[in-house]
């Protein structure tokens, strides 16, 4: 089977799978098994979606939302990236921080939004906080353990062939260890993105995609909280997909450095 | 060959205990210096004392928490739903990983739903859930097993095609039919990341029903407890909550899974150590 024919084919199932599990939906929805009010049928979903979008609301709450999340992920990226590896390269800064990020790792970020609201207030500032809190550990983690489990033979034989540490590090160590940045990245975006929603709920004022949804608790409107469902799912899915998955089809799988599924 | 692994142990052990020592010395340095930083920024009353008590003050409430039986009431409550929570993920997300793996029909079919579920915070699921299911243990269980699935599914997933096409073809060409292929290569090849998927949904699991404690209204529970206390600003109770958050999480990753990935992955030779 050629190549194209696989990918149509992979396509097909996709969304043949995506359509049975509507309907499903649907059919739950109507069977009226469930209060009509906390089971929406997909149209009133869709058209509440179409009506938040249009008249900007939702817009302003994803926007609101964006915002936070990624200036807490791209703190997290600056901070966790170089700390990760001077980890990994540093005995000492490892003896140092591998201590306190395996105790602070197993803290849930939420649990630190009361806290965070005590000490900063509702808003912008705790849930950018959040963001890093929840991000930084990831991206520092898997740095670290990617810098170290570069094949130590590919390190050899750089430096038999004469390679100075600095194109050492850009062009043995960087590229070696990028699958689990990549993965960190990813899940260091998971994390920000989960940590956003949550201390939206508690800690955010009038925007934001999770204050959306806890709002929409209080009043039963189940409706709208699967529309900024779907919003907070598309925005998470498209970063998943165009971002992360562009970045690694354009490294790690074009250097062949993970296998891409088949059979 | 055991006399010589003895002797040489034998001879060790003097070095070997100074050598812990150090050990002990190293992993306890970042702590002081991160309490004593914490202990100069609370006295120096940057922020309310109120807000920011000093950590004798948050070891007496802990202290006094636990004495009274409270501290231990919430934590056994939430043990006991990140269990439950967790085992129901452990057990489908496996298998949908691995079935994900394995099959191209399966990845097909299974993968947009995964894709589309995982990026969803598992607490934007949390007031549906509540709405649906009502409020109580019964959601919160099912939300965290929900929740922590997606991270084992896709490890499972990436795990089983991780493994080498090469062991594969080789345990082929010697014969292995497809269940030995399996239990012999494929799941052993594939363990590390499977364990790792485990791991990364019991944190995950361990996020997720603190912040549905909070949400969810159950009576006992650390998440509770955390939120509870900021109501009357108790900063040093939902300090000591947010101690036995930590201590409960750093003793699962220690004495459960470092425990398995020993037993297996490092005795299969599976990482370089």
């Amino acid at each position: 089977m050629t190549k194209n024919q696989q990918s149509t084919r992979t396509l097909i199932r996709g969304a043949l799978s995506l359509l049975v599990t509507a309907a499903l939906y649907e059919a739950v929805a109507r069977s009226g098994f469930f209060p009509a009010v906390l089971l929406p049928t997909i149209p009133t979903i869709l058209s509440t979606l179409i009506d938040t979008l249009s008249d900007g609301t939702m817009l302003t709450h994803a926007a609101f939302t964006l915002y936070r999340v990624m200036f807490g992920f791209g703190l997290a990226i600056v901070v966790g990236l170089p700390l990760g590896i001077l980890m990994a390269r540093h005995q000492r800064v490892e003896h140092f921080f591998l201590p306190l990020i395996s105790a602070l790792m197993p803290i849930p970020s939420f649990a630190l939004v009361p806290l965070f609201m005590l000490w900063f207030g509702i808003g912008n500032v705790t849930t950018i906080l959040i963001v890093f809190y929840a991000a930084t550990f990831p991206m520092a983690f898997n740095t670290w353990s990617g810098v170290r489990s570069v094949n130590p033979l590919w390190l050899r034989a750089a430096g038999a062939m004469g390679a100075d540490e600095n194109s050492l590090f850009w062009k043995v160590i960087i590229p070696g260890a990028s699958p689990f940045i990549i993965t960190g990245m990813r899940q260091a975006f998971l994390r920000a993105w989960i940590g956003v929603v949550g201390a939206e709920m508690i800690a955010a004022s009038d925007w934001g995609l999770g204050w959306v949804i806890f709002d929409a608790k209080e009043f039963l409107n189940a409706d709208v909280m699967l529309a900024a469902l779907v919003v907070i799912g598309f925005i998470g899915f498209a970063f998943e997909r165009l971002v992360f998955g562009t970045l690694e089809r354009n490294t790690v799988q074009r250097w062949g450095m993970v296998r891409v599924a088949k059979g | 060959m055991q006399d010589a692994v003895t002797t040489i142990a034998m001879a060790d052990d003097a070095g070997r205990g100074a050598e812990r020592w150090r050990a002990v010395a190293r992993n306890i340095f970042p702590f002081a210096v991160v309490g004593t930083l914490w202990e100069i920024v609370a006295w120096a009353g940057v922020f309310p004392k109120r807000l920011f008590p000093p950590l004798e003050t948050v070891a007496v409430s802990f202290y006094n928490l636990t004495v009274s039986g409270i501290l231990p009431h919430h934590a056994i409550e939430t043990i006991f739903r990140l269990l439950s929570g967790f085992a129901l993920a452990a057990v489908f997300g496996v298998l949908i990983g691995v079935m994900m793996g394995r099959s191209r029909r399966a990845e097909d079919i299974l993968l947009p739903l995964v894709s589309i579920g995982a990026p969803i915070p598992g607490l934007a699921y949390a007031p549906l859930f509540l709405l649906w299911f009502g409020l109580g243990n019964f959601s919160s269980v099912l939300l965290v097993g929900f929740v922590s699935a997606f991270p084992i599914i896709f490890n499972s997933w990436t795990g089983v095609k991780a493994v080498k096409e090469i062991w594969v073809r080789s345990a082929q060409s010697m014969g292995a039919d497809d269940k030995r292929l399996f239990r012999y290569v494929i799941l052993p090849g594939a363990l590390p990341y499977i364990l790792t998927g485990l791991r990364l949904g019991l944190a995950q699991a361990w996020r997720i029903l603190v912040a549905v404690e909070m949400l969810a209204s159950v009576p006992w529970g650390l998440g509770w407890l955390i939120f509870g206390a900021r109501k009357f600003l108790n900063t040093d109770a939902m300090l000591a909550g947010i101690a036995v958050i930590a201590i409960i999480g750093i003793l699962l990753e220690k004495y459960v899974f470092q425990k398995i990935e020993n037993y297996t992955v490092v005795r299969w030779g599976m990482t370089a150590k």
